[in-house]
C-alpha cells in the first residue's frame, strides 16, 4: 500500500472512531508536530475555520507519523549528527498516536517489523513494541512475519517475552488466526525455553483446537511436567488438553485455584478498553474455556456436588471410546459438529440444531437456556430420557423431607427447586421428572419446607386427565389444605388458578398448533374440556369447604374469586369450549359479603360470565349444526338464576323472591320489616358507607341522613359516585344486565331458541 | 363443522403417527407406569421363594467365589448411555488414568501410560435371571507394589508421588511386598482373576448386575444398558472417583440405595424359606429401640433350623411367599419376644437381618453368604433398585 492510501486510511478510521471528543485529540496531535519543521505550516493556516483546522491538523498528525515510519523503516543513519534527538522525535510521535488512537495495522506490520529485526537497540524495541496498540485490528500476516523474525534470532530475550506477552494481549484484535494456528508447532517448541513458557502456553492456550491436540504433544507436556513439577500455566494447558482429547490425558485441576496464567493484558490495560471501545461492533467473542476442578469430592453426603447441576461439557468420551487411532473419516465427522462451548447465540443454536454436540451430562442443560429451547423442541428420546432419569433421580437424593432430621440442605435444595422453576417458567412447560417428583414427595410432605416452590412445580404440572391425577396428587394436597392455616389455603388457590391457566394456554395451542394431541391420555377435545371442568369443579368443592372452615373469611374469598376470574373467560380468552360457573356457596358469600370489593369483584365476574355465554350463543347461532361442545341448557339456567338474585337484590329490592327463595313466613320470623330492599345499593351492608359518604357529601351538615332518600334522579347520581369510587365491576355489571328503565329487570340470557 | 374439530386430511398427517410414537410415548408411559405404581401398593403382595437358576450354572465359580462373603454397599444406578461391552478395555485405561489424576491433584497423566494403580474391567457371563438382562460386569481397582525397574523417568516420578502423598485415602492402600520381579504390561486375560495375581492387591471392587430387570428394560431404548444394581466394597472416597467417573462418560447416574424394615422383613422370610443344606450361620435379627441418650440395640438370635420350623408352619402356597405370610412370620417372632421379654419389638425399627443365605443392613449393606441362592437375592434387590429409579 502506498503511503498516500496508508495516510487516507488512518484519516478515515480517526473520523470514524473520534466522533464528538475530536476536538481534545487534535489538540494533543496539533501539540505533537510544533516541531520546527512545521511551524510554517500552522501559522499559514491559522486563520482558517475551526472544522478545517482540525482536519488540518489530523493531516499534520498524520504526516508526522509517517515520517516517523520512513525513518524507522529506512533504519539509523549513521551520518546524522543528531540522532538520538531525530530517533526520540520519532518515537514520541510514534507512542503518542498509538496511544491515543491506536495503530493502523500496516503501520504496525511495519513497526513491529523493525522492533523484531533488531535494527535498532533493546529499548527502542521494547519501546515500539509496547507501543503496538492497534486502532482496530492488527492483521494475521503482520504477527506471521514478526513470529518469523524470532525464529532468526535477532532479537534478546526480554524483546522476545514482551513480544509474546504483546500477542496474548493483543490475541482478540488479530483479524484471522488461521495462519497462526499453522505455526502452532512453532510456539509448541518454545515451550523448551523457560524464560518463554509461561507466556507460549498462555498463547497455546488461545490457539490450541482439537485437531492441535496429538499424542506426541501431550508426551511432551507431560514431559515438561516431569521436569518443572506443577506449573499452574502448564496445568492449565494440559486440562484444555485433557477437555479436546479425554481420550489421552487425564488431570484433576485443584479445587482452589483459581489463576493460572501471569497477567501480560496490564501493560496495555487502558489501551486494550480503548480499543474495545473503538470496535464496538459485534466482534466474536473469543473461544475462552472454564477451567474447572473436575467434580469428585469424596464427602460423607455425596459426591457429585460442587453444584447439584453438573458443569457443561461435551460428550468427547464416548464417540472416541474404543478408537485408538482416530480414523479420517472420524476427524472429518468431528470437525461438522458444533461444539457446545460455542453456542452462544439462538441464531447459533439455530444454524447447527442438526450437528450439535450434546453434552456429556444431559442435566448440565439446566442452566443454559439455550440448550432448554433444544431440549424442548428435540424429540431425540434418548436426549429426554437422560434428562428425566437425572432430574428424577437429582430431585429425590437432594429432596430433604425424604431424610428424616436432615434439614442443613434445604437452602440447597430450595436454590435448585428454584433453578427448575426458572426453567419450566422460561419454556413454559412443565418436566416430567417433577410430576413424578410430586407424586412421590407430596404424601411425605409437610406443606411447610420449600412451600412457595412446591406449591409452584404443582401450577406446572403438564395437562392430564384430572381424574387420573386427582388421586395422586389432589386427594393428598386435599388433606394438607384442609388442615392448614388460611395462608396455605390462599397459596393452594393461588397455585391451583396458576395450574388452570397453564393447561388452558396448553390445550388452546395445542388445538391450534397440533390436531391430534401428542398426550395419548386424552385424545379428544371432549375429553381434555372434561378434564378441565372436573378441575374446575374441584376447586369449587375445595373453596366451599375451605370458606365454612375459616368462617367466610374475606381474604380467602378473595383468592377464591380470583380463579374464578380465570374460569368465567375462558371462552373468549382461551377459545375453548368451556363455561363452568361458580357453585352457590361462593356465590351467595360473595354476594353476601361485607366488603365492597368483594362484591365489585363478584359483580366483574358475573359480567364477563355474561359476555363469554352470549358469545357462546352467537357462535351456535351462527354455525347452526349442533356440536357436541354446546353447552348445556342447564349452564344458562344456573346463569340466569344467579342474575335473577343478584338483580334481585341489588337494583329491584325483590330479594328472595326469583333466585334464592326464602319462605316469607321465615323472613318475618327474623323481625326485620324492611328485608325487601335491605340488600340493594344503599342498604346492602357493603354499601351502606358510600350511600352515607355520598348523602354527606351533598349536605355536610346534615345531621341525621336517611339513606332511603336516595331515589329517582338521586339514584342514578348515586350510582355516578359509586363508579367514581373505583367500583368498575360493579358499573359493568349493571351496564351490561340492567335495564335502565322505568320497570329496571333483570336482562338474563334466553336460553330456549334452541332447545 | 366445528372449528374444534380435528382437520382429517393435512398433509403432515402421513407423519404424525411416527413423531406421535417417537416424541410423547416413552415418557408418557414411563409417568402412566410412575403413576400406577404410587397409586397401588409400591410391592407387589407375592413373590418367588429364590430358586437356583439355570443361568447361574455357566458363572465361573471362582468368580461366584469371589463375590460372596463379602461386605457390599448397594446402589441403584440409572441406564448407562453408550455404554458398550466391546470397549471394556479402553475404558479401564480412561478410568484407570482418570483416578490417577484425581489421587495426585493438578499432575496430569497420560491415557494408558502404567501407573501403580490399575483398573480392569471384566464380564461376570451368565449372571442374569433371564436371557434379555445385560451382562454383569466387574470392575476392580489394584495397586501394584512400586516396580524397581521402570521404563521411563515420568513413570517413577508418579509412583514417587504417589507413595509420598498425603492423601490419607492412599495411605490406606497397603502396598504389597515388593517381590523384586519387574511385571511388564501384564494384560490379564478376561477369565483370569485378577485376585490370583500375586503382585496386585485388589484395594477396590464394585460390580453392575441387573437380574429379572424386565420392567426396567421395557421402558428404555438400545442405546441404554440397564444394569441398576450397583454394589461396592472399598473405601468410599474411590467408590466417589469411579462413580463420578461414570456418571461422567454414561450420563448416569448414582444413588445409595437403602433397604427400609418393611422391605428386611421380606428378605427374612425369603431368606429363611431358601433351602439351606447345612446352615453356616444363626438367622439373626437386629433391632434399633431410638431412644436417648444414646439407642438401644436388641439383637435376637434364632437357630436357623427353628427358623425354618416356624416358617414352614406358616406357610401355605408352594414356592411363593406372600405379605400375609410375611407379616405372620414377623408376628410369631414379635409375640415370642414378647413373651419372654415384655418388649413390643413391632415399636421398634427392624435394621438388620442375617440368614445363613445372606444378611442385610438397612444402610444398604449387603453379605451374600450363600451360592445356591445368589441370583434369587440379587433378583430381590434388583427390583428394589428399580424401584428408586423408576
Amino acid at each position: 500500500m502506498s503511503p498516500q492510501k496508508r495516510v487516507k486510511n488512518v484519516k478515515a478510521q480517526n473520523r470514524i472512531s473520534q466522533g464528538s471528543n475530536s476536538f481534545q485529540t487534535t489538540l494533543s496531535a496539533w501539540k505533537v508536530k510544533q516541531g520546527p519543521s512545521n511551524s510554517k505550516n500552522i501559522s499559514k493556516h491559522g486563520q482558517n475555520n475551526p472544522v478545517g483546522d482540525y482536519e488540518h491538523a489530523d493531516d499534520q498528525a498524520e504526516d508526522a507519523l509517517q515520517m516517523a515510519v520512513e525513518y524507522f523503516e529506512k533504519g539509523p543513519v549513521k551520518t546524522s549528527q543528531n540522532k538520538d534527538k531525530t530517533l526520540e522525535k520519532h518515537l514520541k510521535t510514534v507512542e503518542n498516536v498509538a496511544w491515543k488512537n491506536g495503530l493502523a495495522s500496516e503501520e504496525i506490520d511495519v513497526l513491529l517489523n523493525i522492533a523484531l529485526s533488531g535494527k535498532f537497540g533493546n529499548a527502542v524495541n521494547t519501546r515500539i513494541l509496547k507501543c503496538m496498540i492497534p486502532a482496530t485490528v492488527i492483521s494475521q500476516d503482520s504477527v506471521v512475519k514478526a513470529v518469523s523474525w524470532l525464529c532468526v534470532d535477532k532479537c534478546s530475550g526480554s524483546t522476545k517475552v514482551l513480544f509474546y506477552r504483546w500477542l496474548v494481549a493483543m490475541f482478540d484484535f488479530i483479524d484471522r488466526k488461521e495462519q497462526i494456528n499453522l505455526l502452532y508447532s512453532f510456539f509448541f517448541a518454545s515451550l523448551q525455553d523457560d524464560a518463554l513458557c509461561p507466556y507460549v502456553c498462555h498463547l497455546l492456550y488461545l490457539l490450541t483446537k482439537k485437531e492441535n491436540v496429538k499424542p506426541f504433544r501431550v508426551r511432551k507436556l507431560l514431559d515438561l511436567q516431569a521436569k518443572m513439577g506443577m506449573q499452574p500455566h502448564l496445568q492449565a494447558l494440559l486440562s484444555l488438553y485433557k477437555f479436546f482429547a479425554p481420550a489421552l490425558i487425564s488431570v484433576s485441576l485443584p479445587v482452589r485455584k483459581k489463576i493460572y496464567f501471569k497477567n501480560s493484558e496490564n501493560l496495555w490495560k487502558m489501551a486494550l478498553l480503548a480499543v474495545k471501545q473503538r470496535n464496538q461492533g459485534p466482534s466474536p467473542e473469543p473461544l475462552k474455556l472454564m477451567l474447572g476442578p473436575a467434580n469428585v469430592r469424596p464427602l460423607k453426603r455425596k459426591w457429585n456436588s460442587l453444584s447439584i447441576i453438573p458443569v457443561l461439557n461435551s460428550s468427547s468420551y464416548t464417540k472416541e471410546c474404543g478408537k485408538k487411532e482416530m480414523s479420517l473419516s472420524d476427524c472429518l465427522n468431528r470437525s461438522g459438529s458444533f461444539p457446545l462451548e460455542q453456542l452462544k447465540s439462538f441464531p447459533q443454536l439455530l444454524q447447527n440444531i442438526h450437528c450439535l454436540e450434546l453434552p456429556s451430562q444431559m442435566g448440565s442443560v439446566l442452566n443454559n437456556s439455550l440448550l432448554l429451547h433444544y431440549i424442548n423442541c428435540v424429540r431425540d428420546e434418548p436426549v429426554l430420557l437422560r434428562f428425566y432419569y437425572w432430574l428424577s433421580q437429582t430431585l429425590q437424593e437432594e429432596c430433604i423431607w425424604y431424610k428424616v432430621n436432615n434439614y442443613e440442605h434445604g437452602k440447597e435444595f430450595t436454590n435448585f427447586l428454584d433453578t427448575i422453576i426458572r426453567a419450566e417458567c422460561f419454556l413454559q412447560e412443565g418436566f416430567y421428572s417433577c410430576e413424578a417428583f410430586l407424586y412421590k414427595s407430596l404424601p411425605l410432605w409437610d406443606g411447610l419446607c420449600c412451600r412457595s416452590q412446591f406449591l409452584q412445580l404443582v401450577s406446572w404440572i403438564p395437562f392430564s386427565s384430572f381424574s387420573e391425577v386427582k388421586p395422586l396428587l389432589f386427594d393428598h394436597l386435599a388433606q394438607l389444605f384442609f388442615t392448614s392455616t388460611i395462608y396455605f389455603k390462599c397459596s393452594v388457590l393461588q397455585s391451583l388458578k396458576e395450574l388452570l391457566q397453564n393447561w388452558l394456554l396448553w390445550l388452546s395451542m395445542d388445538i391450534h398448533m397440533k390436531p391430534v394431541t401428542n398426550s395419548p391420555l386424552e385424545t379428544t377435545l371432549g375429553g381434555s374440556m372434561n378434564s378441565v371442568s372436573k378441575l374446575i369443579h374441584y376447586v369449587g368443592w375445595l373453596s366451599t369447604t375451605a370458606m365454612r372452615l375459616e368462617s367466610n373469611s374475606t381474604f380467602l374469598l378473595h383468592f377464591i374469586l380470583d380463579f374464578y376470574e380465570k374460569v368465567c373467560d375462558i371462552y373468549i380468552n382461551y377459545n375453548l369450549p368451556l363455561v363452568v360457573l361458580f357453585p352457590p356457596g361462593i356465590f351467595y358469600s360473595a354476594l353476601l359479603s361485607l366488603d365492597t370489593s368483594i362484591l365489585n369483584q363478584l359483580c366483574f365476574i358475573m359480567h364477563r360470565y355474561r359476555k363469554n355465554l352470549t358469545a357462546a350463543k352467537k357462535n351456535e347461532l351462527v354455525q347452526k349444526t349442533k356440536s357436541e361442545f354446546n353447552f348445556s341448557s342447564k349452564t344458562y339456567q344456573e346463569f340466569n338464576h344467579y342474575l335473577t338474585s343478584m338483580v334481585g337484590c341489588l337494583w329491584t329490592s325483590k330479594p328472595f323472591g326469583k333466585g334464592i327463595y326464602i319462605d316469607p313466613e321465615i323472613l318475618e320470623k327474623t323481625g326485620v320489616t324492611e328485608y325487601k330492599n335491605s340488600l340493594n345499593v344503599i342498604h346492602h351492608p357493603s354499601f351502606l358507607s358510600y350511600a352515607v359518604s355520598f348523602l354527606l357529601q351533598e349536605s355536610p351538615e346534615e345531621r341525621t341522613v336517611n339513606v332511603s332518600s336516595i331515589q329517582g334522579k338521586k339514584w342514578s347520581w348515586y350510582l355516578d359516585y359509586l363508579f367514581s369510587q373505583g367500583l368498575q365491576g360493579l358499573k359493568l355489571f349493571i351496564r351490561s344486565s340492567v335495564h335502565h328503565s322505568s320497570v329496571p329487570r333483570a336482562e338474563g340470557i334466553n336460553y330456549n331458541n334452541q332447545y | 363443522m366445528d372449528s374444534y374439530d380435528v382437520p382429517e386430511s393435512t398433509p403432515s398427517a402421513s407423519s404424525r403417527p411416527e413423531d406421535y410414537f417417537v416424541g410423547a410415548t416413552p415418557l408418557q408411559k414411563r409417568l402412566e407406569s410412575i403413576r400406577k405404581q404410587t397409586s397401588f401398593i409400591p410391592t407387589p403382595p407375592r413373590r418367588k421363594v429364590p430358586q437356583c437358576s439355570q443361568l447361574q450354572e455357566d458363572v465361573d465359580p471362582q468368580k461366584v467365589a469371589f463375590l460372596l462373603h463379602k461386605q457390599w454397599t448397594l446402589y441403584s444406578l440409572t441406564p448407562l448411555y453408550k455404554f458398550s461391552y466391546s470397549n471394556l478395555k479402553e475404558y479401564s485405561r480412561l478410568l484407570n488414568a482418570f483416578i490417577v489424576a484425581e489421587k495426585q491433584k493438578g499432575l496430569a497423566v497420560e491415557v494408558g501410560e502404567d501407573f501403580n494403580i490399575k483398573v480392569i474391567f471384566s464380564t461376570l457371563l451368565g449372571m442374569k435371571g433371564t436371557q434379555r438382562d445385560p451382562e454383569a460386569f466387574l470392575v476392580q481397582g489394584l495397586i501394584l507394589s512400586p516396580r524397581l525397574e521402570c521404563s521411563g523417568t515420568i513413570l517413577a516420578y508418579c509412583n514417587l508421588c504417589l507413595l509420598g502423598s498425603s492423601d490419607p485415602s492412599t495411605l490406606a492402600f497397603q502396598v504389597a511386598g515388593t517381590t523384586g520381579a519387574c511385571h511388564h504390561t501384564r494384560i490379564l486375560s478376561k477369565s483370569q482373576l485378577p485376585s490370583e495375581n500375586r503382585e496386585g492387591k485388589v484395594l477396590w471392587t464394585g460390580w453392575f448386575c441387573c437380574i429379572f430387570g424386565d420392567s426396567l428394560l421395557e421402558t428404555v431404548s438400545e442405546d441404554f444398558t440397564c444394569l441398576p444394581l450397583f454394589l461396592a466394597n472399598g473405601a468410599e472416597s474411590n467408590t466417589a472417583i469411579i462413580g463420578t467417573w461414570f456418571q461422567k462418560t454414561f450420563d448416569c447416574y448414582f444413588s445409595p440405595l437403602t433397604i427400609n424394615a418393611f422391605n428386611l422383613s421380606w428378605m427374612a422370610a425369603m431368606w429363611t424359606a431358601c433351602k439351606v443344606d447345612h446352615y453356616v450361620a444363626t438367622t439373626e435379627f437386629l433391632w434399633s429401640v431410638p431412644c436417648s441418650p444414646q439407642s438401644l440395640d436388641i439383637s435376637y438370635a434364632i437357630h436357623p433350623e427353628d427358623a425354618k420350623a416356624l416358617w414352614d408352619s406358616i406357610h401355605k402356597t408352594p414356592g411363593e411367599v406372600t405379605q400375609e405370610e410375611v407379616d405372620l412370620f414377623m408376628d410369631c417372632l414379635y409375640s415370642h419376644f414378647h413373651r419372654h421379654f415384655k418388649i413390643h419389638l413391632s415399636a421398634t425399627r427392624l435394621v438388620r437381618v442375617s440368614t445363613s443365605v445372606a444378611s442385610a443392613h438397612t444402610d444398604g449393606k449387603i453379605k451374600i453368604l450363600c451360592h445356591k441362592y445368589l441370583i434369587g437375592v440379587l433378583a430381590y434387590l434388583t427390583e428394589l433398585a428399580v424401584f428408586q429409579i423408576e
